[in-house]
């Protein structure tokens, strides 16, 4: 019962032979919509090999992070855990390549690489997502406008097909495979390891600005300003105040973020940083806890509290607490209680987004349900279906039940009829016509699939609600 | 007893299980060079690597035949260095339907996990005693402390391997070597994947490995996770007329 080598005693076995299927609920980062289904968790290539081999529609899943259903088994498919696949290989110091397994968590790759002087050149805004998950979603950062997305920074990418065959893909030996598997989701064949390239920092401390603006023309305005500096930091993101009204409607914390110098330091190791204290959500809370009152009421002081950071100027805050405040609080997705939440994050192309991101404001104010909103602008970006494009993107967190899923689609109709679309990794509700009509490169995807026999082979519970 | 110094090496016998991975995180994290064990070297490579890069230290693969008894000497003269920690974690659960029908399956459970892996621990015992002392820790079950229909011939084989390293603590104490017995409950591997466990009662690998490594640390003999202390207290203290009617 209690331990697992059994492998080491029993007969050798045969290659490739396929290891237990559990039967498992599973459900995303948002915690709705619930599945249960096939999950395996296989410990090499062989068995993953055989498992793919074997037929049923597949779709790798990592630790669980995207919000919806994008790591949930297709109706009969199966979900391949990749907690095992969790080794780094080699690091380059010359070239500042990491090569790793696709199942490495992304804290896990930091602190392991960040007291040799080297940070992940884009990361998204939690450490627990894994680095196969990081490619399929082909995550942005707060430096999008100035380091693309993470996919601009893989050497290669070892990617198994449906015939259990592993294939390096890199833009030079198969562009097309290699773009359309950065934000494929899992669709193109399952990521096993890739050539990371880091950049090098001085310290592990970010220096960090707030600006506070009280409105969202202002906060918009910010940004310009920020990117306009001569000294213009490369990472920035505001925390927008959903549920404000009127003329504040839109008011916004920027923060702007730079990694420190080592002279910064000020002779302390500049890569120790103090160990986080963070606290786990030990149940899931009653629904009614997050509620537009108590929101209404958090935003004011989180507001207050921005006002009084700005004010004081920059200060130097840890890798931790600037790129990953949320993860200080583990199982914040329990707050919403049972009924979970849902993201809706889209992008606008730069001209309409001002008018549009005022309605969607207004829209999520007038509900009061719109609680955690987080405005960013990307640079540009031209990619067969990776999400971020030139424009500003929103996202806004809202309780799943029917008052939320009426919002939803309200945001998702400004956010469409404005030349928007949407981040699948964030997506648990959108309907086959609207991705259609916000997605023309839906179809030169699913032409790729077809060609390279991914189709029906790779297939998530998000694909086939989106027919791809 | 004093602990092995940091720099001393670390054997892991069956280093392929999620325990013995978790536990050669531990000890790496603490500084120690590992030595993995493994049927199928070649399949610890990526391990190795991982190990080297996030803790600097320096891992080696080595081919290692848990049956293979005649090979057991050889075995140790060759690898590179003198363990002062050695790791037994090889294990084959098996089925218990099958053990109860063919004697071969049911002395294949047997010498899986008693046979082979005391035998390489009486080697391990004599080579750290010479060596001026060192730790072993010995993966067990609590199912070697009441047999239960479930699972019998795995039970009398983890019982078998709890009272040899009981006896090998006896044994070689005044030489130094210290012998910590590992009894962990339901832990999520490999080996449990399918079923249908307990969530508290239900640890993970790397918390296992966490409190192992502490009680080794520590220079304790026995590790049993507490509420399992408390689930086993129960159930061997319950006659066997009460005993043989419960169906777990």
């Amino acid at each position: 019962m209690d331990m697992d080598s059994a492998r080491d005693l029993a007969p050798p076995p045969a290659a490739g032979r396929c290891p237990p299927l559990a039967s498992a609920e599973l459900a995303g980062w948002g915690r709705v919509p619930r599945r249960r289904g096939a999950l395996a968790a296989p410990r090499d290539a062989a068995e993953l090999a055989a498992l793919l081999r074997a037929g049923r529609p597949a779709i790798a899943r990592g630790a669980g992070r995207a919000y919806g259903d994008a790591a949930l088994a297709a109706e009969g498919g199966l979900a391949l855990s990749m907690h095992r696949f969790d080794r780094l290989l080699g690091f380059d110091p010359a070239s500042g390549t990491l090569t790793a397994e696709a199942g490495v968590v992304l804290g896990d790759l930091i602190r392991a690489m960040l007291p040799r002087g080297w940070f992940p050149a884009v990361t998204p805004g939690t450490q627990y997502a894994t680095l196969g998950g990081l490619i399929a979603a082909d995550v942005h950062g707060k430096n999008h406008h100035v380091a693309g997305s993470f996919g601009a920074h893989l050497g290669w990418i070892d990617l198994m097909g449906a015939d259990g065959e592993i294939r390096r893909v890199s833009p030079e030996t198969d562009p097309a495979l290699f773009a359309a598997t950065c934000g494929g989701m899992g669709l193109t064949g399952v990521i096993l390891r890739a050539a990371l390239r880091l950049q090098p920092v001085e310290s592990g401390w970010i220096r960090e600005e707030t600006v506070a603006a009280g409105s969202l023309d202002a906060g918009m305005a910010a940004f310009d300003a920020a990117e306009a500096r001569a000294d213009a930091p490369p990472y920035s993101v505001a925390w927008i105040d959903t549920l404000a009204r009127g003329p504040e409607r839109g008011r916004m914390l920027l923060h702007l973020g730079a990694h420190a110098t080592a002279a910064e330091l000020e002779g302390r190791d500049p890569y120790a940083t103090p160990p986080r204290r963070s606290l786990t959500v030990p149940m899931d809370a009653p629904s009614w806890l997050l509620n537009g009152l108590t929101m209404g009421a958090f935003n004011a002081l989180y507001w207050a509290a921005g006002q009084r950071r700005a004010a004081a100027g920059p200060r130097l805050t840890d890798w931790e607490r600037y790129f990953y405040p949320l993860d200080a609080l583990h199982g914040w997705n329990r707050l919403y209680g049972r009924r979970g939440f849902l993201q809706v994050q889209s992008v606008l192309p730069a001209a309409p987004a001002r008018d549009a991101l005022a309605e969607m404001l207004d829209a999520s104010a007038a509900a009061g349900l719109g609680f955690l909103g987080v405005l960013k602008r990307f640079g540009p970006q031209a990619s067969p279906f990776s999400f971020p494009r030139a424009g500003w993107t929103l996202a806004l967190d809202i309780p799943a039940g029917w008052r939320g899923h009426e919002l939803a689609d309200r945001l998702e109709a400004i956010a469409a009829a404005a030349g928007g679309r949407f981040y699948l990794a964030k997506d648990a509700r959108l309907t086959r016509s609207r991705f259609e009509a916000t997605e023309p490169r839906a179809a030169a995807f699913r032409a790729l699939r077809q060609e390279r026999g991914l189709a029906g082979r790779f297939a998530s519970a998000q694909s086939e609600r989106l027919g791809l | 007893m004093p602990l092995p110094p940091a720099d001393s090496p670390v054997l892991i016998l069956g280093a392929r299980s999620d325990i013995a991975r978790a536990l050669a995180h531990e000890y790496a994290a603490a500084g120690h060079p590992l030595m993995l064990a493994a049927r199928d070297p070649a399949t610890l490579a990526a391990d190795c690597a991982d190990l080297a890069l996030r803790h600097g230290v320096t891992a080696t693969a080595h081919a290692y035949d848990a049956l293979d008894l005649g090979a057991i000497a050889a075995f140790f003269e060759a690898l590179p260095a003198t363990p002062r920690v050695v790791i037994q974690a090889v294990g084959y659960l098996g089925e218990q339907a099958r053990a109860e029908a063919d004697p071969q399956e049911a002395a294949h459970v047997v010498a899986a996990n008693l046979i082979g892996p005391a035998a390489a621990l009486e080697e391990a015992a004599r080579r750290l005693a010479a060596a001026g002392g060192g730790t072993i820790i010995g993966l067990s079950s609590v199912a070697g402390e009441r047999g239960r229909a479930k699972n019998h011939w795995y039970g009398a084989a983890k019982a078998g391997l709890t009272a040899v390293l009981s006896g090998l603590r006896q044994r070689w104490w005044r030489e130094g070597v210290q012998v910590l017995t590992v009894k962990p409950g339901f832990v999520a591997t490999r080996m449990t994947e399918g079923m249908d466990l307990p969530a508290p009662l239900t640890d993970s690998a790397a918390g296992l490995a966490r409190h192992v490594k502490r009680a080794a640390d520590r220079g304790r003999a026995v590790y049993m996770p507490w509420k399992w202390r408390l689930v086993m207290g129960v159930i061997c203290a319950l006659p066997e007329t009460v005993f043989k009617r419960l169906s777990f």
